[in-house]
């Protein structure tokens, strides 16, 4: 079981308390997909992901961004068993989407890169150890059900 | 529309409609495969020139910022500096070393249309002398783009990061090239 320590927890809980979940999201989303354009596979269905301007201007990316990063929130919710309670996504994803579990880790270092952005000299690096172990641990429980 | 979509009619010049740049900016699957040679086209070239300039001014800070959250977020980094005194974040072996670092990116960004060769004797400093796991290189170009994006939100774009993150991932392959 990961164990987080007080200060951990204030941190992460107050990323999320002031997050703007569709700019962030839609932001982190676009970011993977021009910085790391394989991920752009599983994106087949959302209409033109032509060059960094098309796939910054596509709304369907942008909702798909703010779904993601609110699936975040159940693992804030449960910080001490995110394992089990991200079982089902990982098999979702696993069986159903055929993620490779490799482009959880991308979206991840995106996610970093712009809410350090967003932050600025907030983005400590107490904040960005707190944030990094957090993601790790989402990573790692959404890969887990692979099989 | 949000902000990244009007700032995007401004940022016509990144990002020209010649189908040759798209060609070089979108690895070929084979690369992908091969996870090799994902090289810089020349707009790319110049997008890291060019970001590389602005942020001089900050590079010291970029440097230090950088190695100090290397060391924090992964600490197994530590123990290529088990011969320091102190090798804890923001300490003053580490934040010289950082500077000491981004100094040889920036030499690196000079030689950027032949690192291998203009990097030979510092790959040898790393295969024979210091065999720093390439892995780590990976792992300080993230703190590095972090610490950009913090300093330079603005500057800072998806198309700016793309550019420096395959300069420094060259710039790994450079430096782990005489490794074996």
């Amino acid at each position: 079981m990961v164990e987080w320590t007080d200060s951990e927890r204030a941190i992460i809980t107050s990323i999320f308390s002031n997050l703007d979940y569709e700019e962030i999201g839609r932001k982190s989303l676009c970011r993977c997909l021009i910085v790391y354009p394989w991920t752009q596979r599983y994106f087949g269905g959302f209409g033109n992901l032509y060059n960094a301007e098309t796939i910054l201007c596509n709304p369907l990316i942008a909702a798909h961004g703010t779904k993601i990063l609110h699936g975040l929130d159940r693992a804030l919710k449960n910080m001490d068993d995110i394992k089990n309670t991200y079982a089902e996504l990982s098999l979702l994803h696993s069986d159903k989407l055929h993620v490779d579990p490799d482009n959880f880790r991308l979206l991840a270092d995106c996610l970093t890169v712009v809410i350090a952005a967003k932050m600025g000299p907030a983005f400590t690096v107490e904040t960005q150890v707190a944030w990094q172990k957090f993601l790790s641990v989402v990573v790692s429980a959404l890969g887990r059900q692979y099989h | 529309m949000n902000d990244d979509c009007n700032d995007g009619d401004d940022d016509a010049d990144d990002d020209d409609d010649d189908d040759d740049d798209d060609d070089d900016d979108n690895c070929s699957l084979e690369s992908n495969y091969l996870n090799v040679n994902m090289s810089l086209s020349s707009k790319q070239k110049a997008t890291v020139k060019d970001f590389f300039s602005k942020m001089s001014t900050r590079s010291d800070d970029i440097g230090a910022e950088a190695l100090s959250r290397l060391v924090a977020v992964y600490p197994q980094t530590k123990s290529y500096f088990s011969h320091w005194k102190d090798a804890s974040p923001g300490s003053a072996p580490v934040r010289k070393h950082g500077i000491t670092i981004m100094g040889g990116v920036y030499d690196a960004v000079g030689k950027i249309d032949d690192l291998k060769g203009g990097l030979l004797s510092l790959s040898e400093l790393h295969a024979f002398m210091l065999r720093v796991d390439p892995v780590n290189f990976k792992l300080l170009a993230h703190c590095m783009l972090v610490c950009m994006s913090m300093i330079f939100p603005e500057e800072f774009t998806p198309q700016v990061h793309v550019a420096v993150d395959k300069f420094l991932a060259q710039l790994a392959l450079a430096l782990a090239e005489k490794y074996r």
